[in-house]
């Protein structure tokens, strides 16, 4: 019997990983080979998808990236030994980029069978949650806590003092929402650990409701997520099934395209059934969440890493990082970059080391020029911010942020214009309405961008947008309106050469695969 | 390719049903009427406000919040073509425009849209989750990555 196992990943699936897994199946089936093929979440080195990996007495071997024309010859090339090939990789593990990583809340993505309990189980699976239940409530938020673990969402509010604000809150019944709404650009560690290690966030949601008290929990996931949806579905009737939870229910619901129901409290009006407008804060969604009652809104890296938290306790995960942001970060990157792909590692490098060292420069071998960081909210940071350390403060220190953890990088074809006009288009098209500065100012951002990308009155119209930005930031309800002036202000700060008059813009003299890069 | 049931309130009836005694309804409710009959009719939105017990204008609120719903179903093939980020640092709108003019659909404002025969429809979409694989689209739900324009195009048949 010969075991391979193929992601079933989406970002695998959508580069071929299906088909592959159809060739190899037919090619063993024509040698008369048994063979099971286990669908895996994908390791995150997106740029050998589809990888293959066999089983083999001293270990994993893997392949990739893998077409299904090269089956045959993998198969001649004794594939069930591991044998030698070009496009042999050899032990996962051992691969650079996965070497040099800190697997903590990816430890079991890519590795385990997401649709087999057993095969979590043996995994480490729910020995956080049972060592959640032998501390108790108390203890358990102690643990988190002492973790140093902040919301992986955006915002990078301390998890344990959430925890502890709705236990401490009064309620006859509380809620725990996990945000898997996962809308920023650049971004896919949510979706990887829906379909790659669904368990770890069931559990996660599990230590959650033990910690607070709440006995159902929601999970809130995007229709532009199908595949994710299917296989997370599939792991809650299992688990449902198993037994493993108790009393405590999870149920899924899924968003219908709106970004702004990324923001916990639309979320939560959308989880009501409601348009999802923002709410006033306060009152907080720790009092006053979900249908009123006391509830832990959290992102899906959150909950997904206090399983490995209530393991090995709460200093294990704050002796990684620097300074207050502790622990790991699972990295996503993206764009033009040669190696894409997801990246854990402790908190504290630096940006040009994740874009040149681990994402080995642009996909297209031209320069970089910018890196969005942080989702369509956040700072374009030009290659001389490239010693920013990966952290919290010293990105927000440098007008940035770290957001969801999505790293998008763009060779020296971008035209900077353009990028920012496209940061207020986003805000125009997701603002849920309720403010004005959100609502129409964005719309005129559109506009006033556009005068400067056609050379009218630039001067007058840069300084409008300025001004238009400064009312977003300070008029707005969230961060959607509030945060647009990041990318918006980091292109004109950084790039300014790409916001004079026609003739003189940097733009007009670049190869004209230029202007076509960005949105019209 | 879907097929969707035309509009029957018996149907939709029978799709309420189930999700009455859940808590927030509304939108499970919106989902699985659009995934049965291709969108939301008018007809639906009376319906629906009429089951949950809410004003007529509430449900018609909520429908028209939401990007996803619509009134009218969409081709009988959808692309749904990321325009986000990561996409747009590898060649999405080149792509983009490749197919749309392949399709002979607007590449300006309103970008997309349904071709006149009800053969394909091309929907924007910010962000896929496979960036990683970028440009990126969802062709009848199935992801697409590392894509062109000829491929795109070839993945509808245009
Ligand atoms: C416009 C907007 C979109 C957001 N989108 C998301 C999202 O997709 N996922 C997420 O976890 N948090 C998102 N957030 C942050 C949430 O409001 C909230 O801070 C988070 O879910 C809390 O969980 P955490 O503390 O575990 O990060 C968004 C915020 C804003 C303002
Ligand atoms: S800033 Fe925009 S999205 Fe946020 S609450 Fe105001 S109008 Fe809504
Ligand atoms: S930006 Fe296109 S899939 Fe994420």
């Amino acid at each position: 019997m010969i075991r391979l196992f193929v992601p079933g990943d989406s970002a695998a699936v959508a580069v071929g990983a299906d088909k592959v897994a159809r060739a190899l199946a037919g090619e063993a089936a024509r040698r008369g080979l048994p063979a099971e093929i286990v669908r895996t979440g994908s390791r995150g080195l997106a740029w050998l998808e589809p990888l293959v990996e066999v089983e083999t007495p001293g270990g994993r071997i893997a392949y990739g990236p893998v077409a299904p024309g090269d089956v045959a010859a993998l198969f001649d090339a004794d594939l069930a030994r591991g044998g030698a090939h070009a496009l042999r990789i050899g032990p996962p593990e051992a691969h650079p980029w996965l070497a040099a990583q800190t697997r903590i809340t990816f430890a079991r993505c890519g590795v385990v069978d997401p649709a087999s309990l057993s095969d979590y189980r043996a995994h480490g699976g729910f020995e956080g949650l049972a060592r959640a239940r032998g501390l108790g409530p108390a203890k358990t938020i102690e643990a988190v806590t002492a973790s140093g673990l902040r919301g992986r969402g955006g915002a990078g509010f301390p998890a344990g003092v959430k925890w502890k604000t709705v236990a401490d809150a009064p309620g006859d019944s509380k809620y725990i929402v996990c945000n898997a709404d996962e809308g920023d650009s650049g971004t896919f560690a949510d979706r990887m650990i829906l379909e790659g290690d669904p368990f770890v966030l069931i559990e996660g949601m599990a230590i959650a409701g033990l910690a607070v008290g709440a006995r159902k929990g929601f999970v809130y996931s995007r229709s532009e997520y199908p595949h994710a949806n299917r296989a997370f579905q599939r792991a809650l009737d299992l688990v449902h099934a198993d037994g493993e939870l108790g009393a405590f229910d999870i149920e899924l619901r899924v968003g219908a395209g709106a970004y702004v129901c990324g923001e916990e409290t639309s979320l939560l009006e959308s989880l009501e059934g409601k348009r999802g407008q923002v709410r006033a804060k306060p009152p907080l969604p720790a009092h006053r969440g979900l249908f009123g009652r006391p509830t832990v809104v959290n992102n899906v890296l959150t909950l997904a890493t206090a399983p490995w938290i209530l393991t090995h306790g709460g200093e294990a995960y704050a002796a990684l990082g620097t300074g207050r942001s502790r622990g790991t970060q699972p990295i996503q990157l993206a764009g033009n970059v040669k190696h894409p792909g997801l990246y854990e590692a402790p908190f504290g490098l630096t940006l040009g080391r994740i874009v040149m060292a681990i994402g080995g420069g642009t996909a297209s071998g031209r320069p970089v020029r910018a890196v969005q960081c942080g989702g369509p909210l956040g700072a374009y940071f030009p290659v001389a911010l490239f010693d920013t350390v990966y952290d919290y403060e010293a990105f927000a220190a440098r007008d940035g942020l770290i957001g969801h953890g999505g790293v998008v990088v763009f060779d020296d074809t971008v035209d900077m214009a353009v990028q920012a006009r496209f940061a207020f288009e986003f805000c125009a098209l997701e603002s849920c309405g309720k403010c004005t500065p959100c609502r129409i100012g964005s719309v005129r951002g559109v506009e006033t961008i556009q005068k400067v990308i056609d050379g009218v009155d630039v001067t007058a119209n840069l300084e409008l947008v300025e001004d238009l930005c400064h009312t977003l930031k300070f008029g707005s309800l969230c961060a959607l309106g509030g945060f647009t002036p990041y990318p918006v202000m980091s292109a004109i700060t950084h790039f300014p050469e790409d916001f004079r008059a026609p003739d003189t813009r940097l733009g007009d003299i670049r190869p004209p695969q230029g202007g076509e890069q960005g949105l019209e | 390719m879907e097929t969707f049931e035309p509009w029957s309130p018996a149907r939709a009836e029978q799709i309420i049903a189930p999700h009455l005694s859940r808590e927030g309804a509304l939108l499970p409710i919106l989902s699985a009427l659009q995934e049965t009959f291709g969108c939301v009719p008018r007809e639906a939105v009376a319906l629906v406000a009429h089951a949950l017990n809410v004003s007529r204008a509430e449900v018609h609120g909520v429908v028209t919040f939401y990007h996803d719903f619509r009134e009218a179903p969409h081709g009988r093939r959808v692309v749904k073509l990321c325009r986000a980020e990561s996409c747009q640092a590898m060649g999405a709108e080149t792509a983009a425009r490749f197919l749309l003019a392949a399709l002979g659909l607007p590449t300006d404002a309103p970008w997309g849209g349904t071709t006149p025969d009800g053969a394909v429809t091309v929907e924007a979409v910010y962000c896929l989750g496979l960036c990683a694989v970028s440009p990126a689209a969802l062709v009848d739900g199935e992801p697409l990555g590392r894509l062109d324009g000829m491929a795109l195009a070839e993945a509808v048949g245009a």
